[in-house]
């Protein structure tokens, strides 16, 4: 293994969970148990039995401390808790809860460590336990990496099996009776004489009982809500437009804001003219900002048109200019010199194969935008002491503790009221425009200021997803591969987002080469190398981050492979997997698409299979070449979770997953000019609409192993078997990103 | 100015040429209109103007003659409308910030038609962008609305 010795003499990254990080704190720190956040601001009455339950007249809330962005994660959260705690399902209620180190994501550390998710090596799982340990020192609460499931399936089922005790416990000393003779239903401990004693009366005596560490937890055969398709908690809202979101925010007295940035990204602003803007109806003040110029007016929609009354004197690009020259620097990057990891060196790739046809080919994709339906925005309020912020939000305490600091206020001072997000794809795991906020709350103290980003400004001023090169070798005979020697050059996700924590980010990045060096392809000689490209400009994580690019590498090459074996690329895939549940959702789709049934001319089928978050997934996508161009007619889609919590929601996520990653393989493309985004609204950034909509089939599979989330997994495959599809249809390879570039689409 | 709103005449001093979005949003606080794009491109801002769907985002104000319906006009939780009851019925929204106006795209086209065809549904709702990729439960729970609104059992 000389892969250990590699591990053992480096100082490895911890992957995208310091992104969201925090403060380290000492080693002693690790024996004592995070403080309870809902301890801080407890109503008179109310009662915090742990972190995620809070008990009060009214009844149950649940806090669910990871961001709902779309992928239903109170949902399946909440049920984690009430099935341990026993509650009515439509009695509770779901709240995001105060930031607070409480709710630090072990799973999202963990996973950032530098093995294959398959990797149960004990230098691999001890790795891991280190990074569970580190988690709790930092006290990180981040949503990303599709960890929140796995990070809370024990956590959260046992903080409601500890508040259930302490609530049975509490009744016992009152009824003065042995506990074992109680039960618990909806609600509420019942006596064995049927007397009914409801939590919410309970709540305050059972704060006080001595929780235990490890209270029991049901087995499966006795869940009623994990394992079922739970209502979301979220739906009704979301149908009635009752739900708040960040941008609904509304708070009395309150001023409304927006900002007008440095298109060239990063750039100062040299100054500007606001006599006109200033005098406009509505208009309260104009405000200086670093790269850019505030407008606080009386109505969203008048701070958009002064801010675009403004004459600003920008200065140039920091950042480099074009797109070509950005490209320049990733091609140049496959040196030595940049050499940034090498997880997975199998075999010898660089001895000659005897009897062995060899291929190369190159693979490139853009730079992408996250463009989430719901522009950037946040509330912020600055009072005498005190700074509250109601914004979505993918990483609460590093948007609290930035803040903090930005308002000359300690981090105690400052309160993040986290609100549902209109999408996040990783772009709300940045403070930017939070930090925005406080600046304008500043200008305009004692007054709730809400800052709202016009599109233009949400699609040119995001965090790129990095575009990315792949330059893939392999050698194949008699039907399989003897050689797979992968390079990956961009830009680190990592560093970038490390410098705009101040953090410095030692050691490779293995983001870059995530999805490389970790598939679970049985080939003798088989290496994986990532190059890190200088930093060109912010970029930041998009829905699966490395994998996004390395999936359509790897699975689009393993196709060319197939072809030069002479075999199919099912088959192919097959035969070369040495994992049992990989196999399995391979054999899935093949039968769920018919894939030994040969299509009739003018269609086609392509498949690609790839392990990401620990979720081997994977897709077969069918097409048909009509007279207005490529139309994409169904999509299979299966993926072992482990255990499936909610499969509704699952399927869902899959389905999502996969629109998401076609969108960005048809038509995701952000480019530079003068150090600026050409594109500006969704007519120059388009995604797939209702008419372009494939039929998407679903299958979940519970493979028994650890269990895992699917907020990501489904996007990686779909860009490759859509592009090995139009292969099987027309005969086109296409190695680029968008496949607009070179075929029309329907 | 008078604007009907969701049945209410609300009496507004505002610029004429302000879009109907931002009049609903900050003047009235109407927030289940939502702001997307500001160009009609994305369809979240959608609402009725007698029956007939609006990008409200790109309406001037003072252009509105006829009675505007939002979308908490519609339904609410203790009384829904029947597209809203298929829409949480086969559980479309995950982050939601589109439903408002994809459900009022949906309102119209199944007054248009009692029945759509697929082909009907994609020319009515390709206005309406959803980034989380809703479309397929989308397309479930309007065909599924349609049944209901035709007195067949769902």
């Amino acid at each position: 293994m000389s892969r250990l010795t590699t591990i053992a003499r480096r100082s490895f990254l911890i992957g995208s969970a310091v992104a969201v990080g925090g403060t380290v704190f000492g080693v002693y720190k690790y024996q004592q148990p995070h403080p309870n956040p809902l301890l801080n601001e407890l109503p008179e009455g109310a009662s915090a039995i742990t972190p995620y339950v809070r008990i009060d007249a009214q009844g149950v809330t649940i806090i669910t401390p990871r961001a709902e962005m779309g992928q239903g994660i109170h949902t399946t959260l909440a049920a984690l808790v009430a099935e341990e705690l026993d509650v009515a399902w439509d009695s509770i209620r779901v709240e995001h809860g105060a930031p607070g180190a409480a709710y630090y994501n072990r799973a999202l550390l963990q996973e950032g460590v530098p093995f294959a998710s398959l990797d149960h090596s004990r230098m691999a799982e001890g790795m891991r336990g280190t990074m569970g340990v580190l988690a709790k020192f930092m006290g990180i609460q981040g949503t990303g990496g599709s960890s929140s499931v796995p990070d809370a399936f024990d956590k959260m089922r046992v903080a409601g099996a500890a508040a259930r005790f302490a609530l049975i416990a509490a009744a016992a000393e009152r009824l003065g009776v042995n506990a074992a003779t109680l039960k618990t239903a909806d609600g509420a401990v019942i006596a064995s004489d049927g007397k009914r004693l409801p939590y919410t009366e309970l709540a305050l005596a059972a704060a006080k009982v001595q929780l235990p560490d490890n209270p029991p937890l049901k087995p499966r055969e006795h869940w009623r809500y994990l394992g079922k398709n739970m209502p979301r908690v979220d739906m009704v809202g979301k149908c009635t437009g009752e739900a708040t979101f960040g941008i609904d925010v509304r708070l009395p007295g309150m001023v409304f804001a927006t900002v007008r940035m440095n298109p060239a990204i990063g750039a100062p602003i040299k100054g500007f003219e606001a006599t006109a803007a200033k005098a406009m109806k509505g208009v309260l003040q104009v405000v200086a900002l670093p790269g850019g110029v505030g407008v606080i007016a009386d109505n969203t929609w008048r701070a958009f048109q002064a801010a675009q009354a403004i004459q600003c004197d920008w200065s140039g690009p920091v950042h480099g200019a074009t797109t070509a020259v950005f490209m320049e620097a990733i091609d140049a990057s496959f040196v030595d010199k940049h050499q940034d990891s090498r997880i997975r060196n199998d075999g010898d790739v660089t001895k000659p194969l005897p009897a062995t046809k060899m291929l190369e080919a190159q693979y490139r994709v853009p730079f992408l935008a996250h463009a989430t339906m719901e522009p950037m925005n946040a509330v912020a309020w600055l009072q005498e002491d005190r700074l509250d912020i109601w914004t979505g939000t993918q990483a609460p305490t590093v948007a609290r503790d930035q803040a903090a600091a930005l308002a000359g206020l300690d981090s105690s001072k400052v309160f993040v009221h986290t609100q549902l997000m209109g999408g996040g794809f990783g772009r709300r795991a940045e403070s930017d425009y939070v930090l925005q906020a406080v600046h304008l709350a500043k200008a305009m103290k004692g007054k709730p200021v809400k800052l709202t980003w016009d599109r233009k400004e949400d699609m040119t001023q995001d965090q790129y997803r990095p575009a990315a090169v792949g330059r893939m070798r392999g050698a194949t005979s008699e039907a399989t591969v003897q050689l797979l020697d992968v390079h990956v050059a961009s830009p680190s996700v990592l560093e970038s987002q490390g410098g705009r924590l101040g953090i410095a980010m030692p050691g490779p990045d293995k983001l870059i080469a995530e999805g490389t060096y970790d598939q679970p392809y049985g080939i003798p000689n088989y290496r994986a190398t990532g190059y890190r490209t200088p930093a060109l400009l912010p970029i930041a994580s998009w829905r699966s981050v490395g994998n996004s690019y390395n999936g359509f590498f790897m699975e689009c090459f393993m196709d060319e492979l197939a072809t030069q074996a002479g075999t199919d690329p099912m088959k192919l895939r097959l035969s070369l997997i040495n994992h049992e549940s990989s196999r399995k959702v391979l054999m899935a789709v093949a039968e769920m698409s018919n894939w030994d049934k040969p299509l009739p001319k003018g269609r086609g089928r392509g498949v690609a299979f790839h392990l990401s978050f620990g979720v081997p997934t994977a897709e077969v996508v069918e097409v048909s070449i009509t007279k207005d161009g490529v139309r994409i007619d169904q999509v299979f889609v299966a993926a072992d979770v482990g255990t499936a919590l909610d499969p509704r929601n699952i399927e869902s996520q899959l389905q999502s997953g996969v629109i998401f990653g076609l969108s960005a393989a048809m038509f995701g493309e952000i480019t530079f000019v003068n150090g600026a985004v050409e594109q500006t609204n969704f007519h120059q950034y388009e995604a797939v609409r209702m008419g372009q909509s494939p039929k998407i089939h679903v299958r979940v599979l519970e493979g028994g192993g650890p269990i895992r989330g699917v907020g990501e997994p489904g996007t990686p495959p779909a860009a490759p078997a859509l592009a090995n599809a139009i292969f099987n249809a027309t005969g086109q390879r296409i190695r680029e990103l968008p496949l607009r570039k070179h075929i029309g689409f329907a | 100015m008078k604007l009907i709103v969701n049945g209410k005449t609300h009496d507004l001093n505002i610029e004429p040429e302000m879009p109907l979005l931002w009049a609903l949003r900050d003047e009235m606080n109407l927030p289940g209109t939502k702001y997307g794009c500001g160009m009609a491109l994305c369809g979240a801002c959608t609402v009725l103007v007698d029956g007939v769907p609006v990008r409200s985002c790109a309406t001037p104000v003072g252009t509105i003659s006829g009675a505007v319906t939002t979308i908490e006009g519609l339904g609410n939780p203790d009384a829904l409308h029947t597209v809203q009851t298929a829409w949480i019925e086969h559980q479309v929204a995950q982050c939601g910030y589109c439903q408002s106006g994809q459900i009022m795209s949906a309102v119209a086209l199944l007054h248009r038609f009692k029945s759509p065809t697929d082909a009907e549904i994609d020319a009515a709702m390709s206005g309406n962008l959803c980034r989380c990729g809703a479309y397929p439960r989308i397309r479930a729970a309007i065909q599924d609305a349609a049944k209901r609104l035709n007195g067949v059992a769902a």
